[in-house]
C-alpha cells in the first residue's frame, strides 16, 4: 500500500470528524452542509457505521482521511446528501411545467421534445411529470416527450428505476386516484406500473464533475438541488445547464431558488412566470 | 378555522389524529361509529371527515352511502383512514365517493399531505 494514501493528512487531522465529514461531501458534490443540517448528519451515518462496525464519528472520518476505503466514502457521501423529495411536489407549480410543455410541443410540430430533471433524487419529481403529462397528453398524437432523470446518488437512481415506494412514500403527495392507476402494490410496497416506468430513462450524472447528459432540452427541471451550492458552483453549473438549453427551452427551479445574480446566463422568462430562458445574445 | 369529524371506533387513534389536527389549527370532532358520525354530519356538517373502515354499529363504507343519502346540504369531503391498504379496498372506497384515502399506520406528513390533496389544509 501507499505510505502516501494511508499517512493522514495533518490539516485534516486537526479538524473535528464533522468537518471532515462535510468536506467530503462538499468536495464530491459540491454541497455544503448548513448549520440547520450537521445534527442530522450523525443520524443519517448512523446505519452506514452500524453497518461497518465503526463505533464513532471519529473513526469513519479517520478511514475517510487516509482515503483507504473508496467504497466507504461514497457510501458515506450517498448518506450525507439531502435526498428530501415527494410527488407533485409544488403542485401548482408542476402542473405551470406541463403548461410549459404543451405550449412548446405546440410550437415543436413533429419534434420530440426533451426533458431534463436533473437531481432527480428517488424519482418522484419525473414519475410525476410523466403521470402529468401521460394525462394531458392521453388523446393526442404528438410524440411524447422524452424525460432524462440524473442524480449524483446510485443509490436513489437505483430506487428511481425500480418505482417502489413504501406506503408513506407513495402517500405524500399522490392523489389516492393516481395512485391507483399509476402503481400496482406488492406486498407492502407500491410500484410503477411498466408503462409509467418506461417513460423516464435514469442516468448517473454529478453536476459539478461530469458531463451533463446529451441535449439540448426543452425543459429542465433542477429543483431544490442547488440550495447548497457555494455560488461559484452553482454560478457554473447554470453556465451548464444554459449551454443545454435549446434556445426556447424553459428552466424551473425549486421554490425560492433564483438565477438572479448568480449567471449572465439566464433571465426571468418574459413569456412563463417562475421559469427561466436564456439572456438574448448572451 | 376548518372543522374535522374524526370517526374511529379507536379512542387511541382519535387521539392521534385530534392531536396531529390541532396543531394544524383544525377544530375536532369525533365520533365512535358510523351512526355517531352521521347524527354530527347532519347536525352540522364538518369540512371534512376523516373515516375508519371497520366500525361496530355502522361501518365507514355504510356510513359514506348514508351520508350520500342524506341530502346534507354541504358535503363534507370524506377521507377514509384505514388499514385495509388492499387495491381493491381503495378502488372501492373510492367508487363508494371517497375523496382521498390515507393508509394507516399514517403520520402527520402523509395527513397533511390528502388533507392539501382535498383542499382543506
Ligand atoms: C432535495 S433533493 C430534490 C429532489 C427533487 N428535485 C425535488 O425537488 O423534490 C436533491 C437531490 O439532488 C441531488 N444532488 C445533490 N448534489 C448533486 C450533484 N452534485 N449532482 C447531481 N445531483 C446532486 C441529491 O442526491 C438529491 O437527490
Ligand atoms: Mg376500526
Amino acid at each position: 500500500m501507499n505510505m502516501e494514501n494511508i499517512t493522514p493528512d495533518p490539516s485534516m487531522q486537526v479538524m473535528g470528524a464533522l468537518s471532515v465529514l462535510s468536506a467530503l461531501l462538499e468536495q464530491e458534490t459540491g454541497q455544503q452542509i448548513s448549520p440547520m443540517r450537521t445534527g442530522r448528519i450523525e443520524a443519517a451515518l448512523k446505519p452506514l457505521m452500524r453497518d461497518r462496525r465503526i463505533a464513532s464519528l471519529d473513526d469513519l472520518a479517520t478511514v475517510i482521511v487516509t482515503g483507504a476505503d473508496r467504497e466507504l466514502e461514497t457510501l458515506a457521501v450517498e448518506a450525507m446528501l439531502n435526498q428530501e423529495t415527494s410527488f407533485f411536489r409544488d403542485a401548482a407549480v408542476m402542473d405551470q411545467a406541463i403548461d410549459v410543455l404543451l405550449t412548446l410541443m405546440a410550437d415543436a410540430g413533429e419534434r420530440r421534445l426533451r426533458v431534463w430533471c436533473a437531481g432527480c433524487s428517488t424519482g418522484q419529481e419525473p414519475y410525476s411529470l410523466a403521470i402529468l403529462l401521460s394525462e394531458r397528453l392521453a388523446n393526442s398524437d404528438k410524440p411524447f416527450p422524452d424525460i432524462i432523470a440524473t442524480d449524483v446518488s446510485a443509490c436513489a437512481l437505483n430506487r428511481a428505476r425500480q418505482g417502489r415506494y413504501s406506503s408513506f412514500e407513495i402517500q405524500r403527495g399522490m392523489p389516492v386516484r393516481r395512485m391507483v392507476s399509476w402503481f400496482d402494490t406488492e406486498g407492502e410496497s407500491w410500484v410503477a406500473r411498466p408503462e409509467l416506468r418506461k417513460r423516464i430513462r435514469y442516468l448517473h450524472c454529478n453536476l459539478v464533475a461530469d458531463m451533463p447528459p446529451a441535449g439540448p432540452f426543452d425543459l429542465i427541471l433542477c429543483r431544490n438541488v442547488l440550495f447548497y451550492f457555494a455560488l461559484p458552483i452553482r454560478r457554473r453549473i447554470f453556465e451548464m445547464i444554459a449551454g443545454n438549453m435549446r434556445p426556447e427551452a424553459l428552466l424551473l427551479l425549486g421554490a425560492g431558488e433564483t438565477v438572479i445574480g448568480q449567471t449572465q446566463r439566464l433571465q426571468p422568462s418574459p413569456r412563463f412566470r417562475g421559469f427561466y430562458s436564456l439572456m438574448a445574445n448572451a | 378555522m376548518k372543522s374535522c369529524l374524526v370517526v374511529d371506533d379507536s379512542k387511541v387513534i382519535r387521539k392521534v389524529a385530534r392531536h396531529i389536527l390541532e396543531t394544524m389549527n383544525f377544530e375536532v370532532r369525533e365520533a365512535g361509529d358510523g351512526r355517531e358520525a352521521l347524527d354530527s354530519c347532519l347536525a352540522s356538517p364538518p369540512d371534512v371527515v376523516l373515516l375508519d373502515w371497520n366500525m361496530p354499529v355502522m361501518s365507514g363504507m355504510d356510513f359514506l352511502r348514508a351520508l350520500g343519502d342524506s341530502g346534507v346540504t354541504q358535503r363534507p369531503k370524506v377521507v377514509f383512514c384505514t388499514t385495509e391498504n388492499g387495491m381493491a379496498h381503495i378502488r372501492a372506497a373510492i367508487e363508494a365517493g371517497a375523496d382521498e384515502y390515507v393508509m394507516k399506520p399514517f403520520d402527520r406528513e402523509t395527513l397533511e399531505s390528502k388533507l392539501q390533496i382535498v383542499g382543506i389544509a
